[in-house]
């Protein structure tokens, strides 16, 4: 087991009673990377983040400081649009942040202006989260108060002002595309990238750069202690700690800041300080890796590191640090469902596959789950995700608009390939599968038997 | 009412001033709407049209997108339980049956005295903390169906208004930008290279560049 001792890098404060307050950040070191970002040029902030290697964390792992150098040459205003939509399911982390530490996550917003050049930041919370809103709100204002943000901060030539948004409740809206849209006063429906790269045409079609929260909440840090200190943790390409909520059927379900890259699924599950154990001493069934979008994996995994490029090899993704735990008494079925359900729900409607697919998924499972299902029905949940994710490769092929139609093939294609003999007990028969599921995750032992008669 | 009243009128102009483009506001002024009338009502999307420049149909369109904005009236006290993944496993859906039967209402529905609507609602970002609600959007972590009850018990006495405000309230502390302090909207089609960044690539250029 690898349960190492490196610092907690952005959850420092989430112990402390007022570690939202202005006073104690100062008191704990706050608004001193701001201060160390501004007494260099913004180009080297830009290469002091490419160079501690900084993934964004909100899904989709690409490198902060190489988005950054996105932005066309002499393009202005250019704009930051701070993702804090967190509902993806499994996930709880950007709340925390934005609860317990929103002078850190500031203080990381103003950075990243700063070395962009941004001249406005938008700070998109999730409707839902009204405690965030309130504590970013205060912290807004102490913040303007004391001469952090706003008008040539800390005297400076830097100005740039801070705006708190918030959402209404929609899944999608955390798709950054469609999160622009939102900002701009619209139903938050994805855009075709390219060309609407937010990078090159993002809020107004200005040159957009989309940041998640915890991506950001990094950067004070990185900024005071060094991009070295911060690339000296974690493993290959996965620098830095990361954080993780597991949650399901351990004994400690809870968010847990840890060494990224190194530390195993084995470490975030069983070990005393994180997860504990699963529950009741039960057997490990399953556990999605990051968050409902992602392939599942199972207990041959537990000693893989959580390092996204080895992870991403198995056929899955680390995507936004929610590992849910299911043990031996989970109904594959009905979780199944219940995830379909969701990415039913939450469809915007715009491209065919994701919305006619996902309705029609969820339909069948139903009518499994009801009693009611079919033997072919096994067959026919993967041919529709076939349909919607041609192959069912990993990663996807984009058949829609945005990734949230190949999202909802994920649970089918895990639960049914490794969990057949479930399914069929419900339908009341031997299911037939004929349709060619290539991601490696979608191979449990059921597949290796059929590939081994074969 | 329905319209906004003179204080939420200069809090709506407040919030638009801070964008580059009003039609940004939309959002947030469909919330204060909902803040004050407890729903939106079309009055409120009239108005909020002219505030930010757009059609009455255009402030539908977006309003009715999001699952929040409640076009009739709802429960005092809107009762989110979750049920996705990690709370399902966790007994979410369990609780939200027992929700229903102490209501003796289905979810999507709002009790006959007008004070609870229960919703079976999607991930609320506290799944270590399964199962989980929100009562007007303040969390109630691993509750029990007697801890529910609890809770019920003392909305329906009155108690609890301090931590749970009526529906339709949010934060209860807006940001306020202070005119000497602000850096002002950035205008799409009118802000120049930022002059930290010009000053300091002028000053580079003898280094490196
Ligand atoms: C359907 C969908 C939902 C998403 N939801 C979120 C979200 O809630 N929060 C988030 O930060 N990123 C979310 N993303 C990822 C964003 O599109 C974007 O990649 C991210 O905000 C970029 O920030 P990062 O580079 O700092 O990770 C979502 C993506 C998709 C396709
Ligand atoms: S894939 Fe689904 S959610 Fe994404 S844009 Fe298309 S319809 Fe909307
Ligand atoms: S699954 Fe219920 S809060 Fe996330």
């Amino acid at each position: 087991m690898a349960v190492t001792d490196a610092p907690k890098i952005i959850t420092s404060r989430f112990d402390l009673d007022d570690g939202h307050t202005l006073a104690r950040y100062e008191a704990t070191g706050g608004y001193q990377g701001l201060k160390a970002a501004l007494a260099r040029p913004p180009a080297s902030v830009v290469e002091e983040v490419k160079s501690a290697s900084l993934l964004g964390r909100g899904g989709a792992g690409f490198p902060a400081g190489v988005k950054w150098g996105f932005c066309p040459p002499g393009v202005f205003p250019r704009y930051l649009v701070v993702n804090g939509d967190e509902s993806e399911p499994g996930t709880y982390k950007d709340r925390l942040l934005m609860e317990r530490d929103p002078h850190q996550l500031i203080e990381g917003v103003l950075i990243a202006c700063y070395a962009v050049g941004c001249s406005q930041a938008f700070l998109y919370v999730r409707g839902e989260m009204a405690l965030a809103q309130e504590r970013i709100a205060q912290a807004l204002n102490d913040a303007y108060a004391a001469g952090h943000i706003g008008k040539n901060i800390h005297g400076s030539d830097f100005s740039v002002d801070v705006v708190l948004h918030w959402g209404a409740g929609a899944y999608i809206v955390g798709e950054e595309t469609a999160l622009i849209e939102s900002l701009e006063g619209n139903r938050g429906m994805p855009r075709l990238k390219p060309p609407f790269f937010p990078a090159a045409k993002g809020l107004y079609l200005q040159p957009t750069i989309v940041n998640n929260v915890e991506t950001l909440s990094n950067l004070p840090w990185i900024l005071t202690n060094g991009a070295a200190a911060f690339a000296a943790l974690g493993a290959e390409n996965s620098k830095g700690t990361r954080i993780f909520a597991v949650s399901g059927h351990v004994k400690r379900p809870g968010v847990y800041e840890v060494e990224f890259g190194v530390t195993t699924f084995r470490d975030l599950l069983y070990a005393p300080v994180y997860g504990g154990g699963i529950r009741h001493d039960h057997e490990l069934k399953a556990f999605i890796p990051g968050g409902a979008s992602a392939p599942w994996l199972y207990p041959e995994h537990l000693d893989v590191p959580l390092e996204a490029g080895t992870v991403g090899k198995l056929g899955t993704m680390l995507g936004s640090g929610a590992v849910v735990v299911f043990d031996e008494t989970t109904d594959m079925v009905k979780a199944c469902l219940r995830l379909v359900r969701f990415f039913a729900r939450e469809s915007c409607g715009k491209c065919t596959p994701c919305r006619e697919g996902t309705t029609w998924l969820e339909k069948i499972l139903e009518r499994i789950v009801d009693g009611h299902g079919r033997p072919e029905d096994v067959n026919l949940l993967l041919d529709v995700c076939d349909n919607i994710s041609v192959g069912m490769n990993w990663p996807p092929k984009q058949t829609t608009i945005c990734p949230l139609g190949q999202s909802a093939t994920s649970p089918i294609a895990s639960a049914v390939m490794r969990f057949q003999d479930e399914f069929e007990a419900y339908v009341g028969g031997p299911a037939e599968i004929t349709v060619d599921v290539k991601g490696p995750a979608f191979v449990g032992p059921v597949r290796q038997e059929v590939a081994a008669d074969a | 009412m329905a319209r906004f009243s003179e204080a939420n009128l200069a809090t709506a102009l407040e919030i638009v001033s801070r964008y580059p483009r009003p039609k940004s506001a939309t959002i947030p002024l469909l919330h204060l709407a909902q803040e004050q009338d407890g729903y939106v009502t079309d009055d409120a999307m009239e108005h909020i049209a002219e505030l930010t420049g757009t059609t009455p149909v255009q402030v539908l369109g977006t309003c009715s997108f999001y699952e929040m904005f409640k076009r009739e009236p709802v429960g005092r006290y809107l009762v989110n339980i979750c049920t996705n993944i990690s709370c399902q496993i966790m007994g979410g859906e369990e609780l939200l049956h027992h929700a229903e039967h102490v209501l003796g209402i289905k979810a999507g529905s709002t009790t006959p005295d007008g004070l609870f609507t229960i919703e079976d609602v999607e991930c609320i970002a506290a799944c270590t903390e399964a199962p989980c609600l929100q009562v007007n959007y303040r969390y109630f972590h691993k509750i029990s169906n007697e801890e529910f009850d609890e809770v019920v018990a003392d909305l329906r006495a009155g108690r609890r208004t301090d931590e749970i405000p009526p529906h339709g309230t949010l934060a209860r502390v807006r940001q306020h930008i202070p005119a000497d302090r602000a850096a002002g909207p950035a205008d799409p089609a009118g802000v120049p290279e930022p002059v930290w960044l010009s000053a300091h690539a002028d000053a580079a250029e003898g280094e490196e560049a």
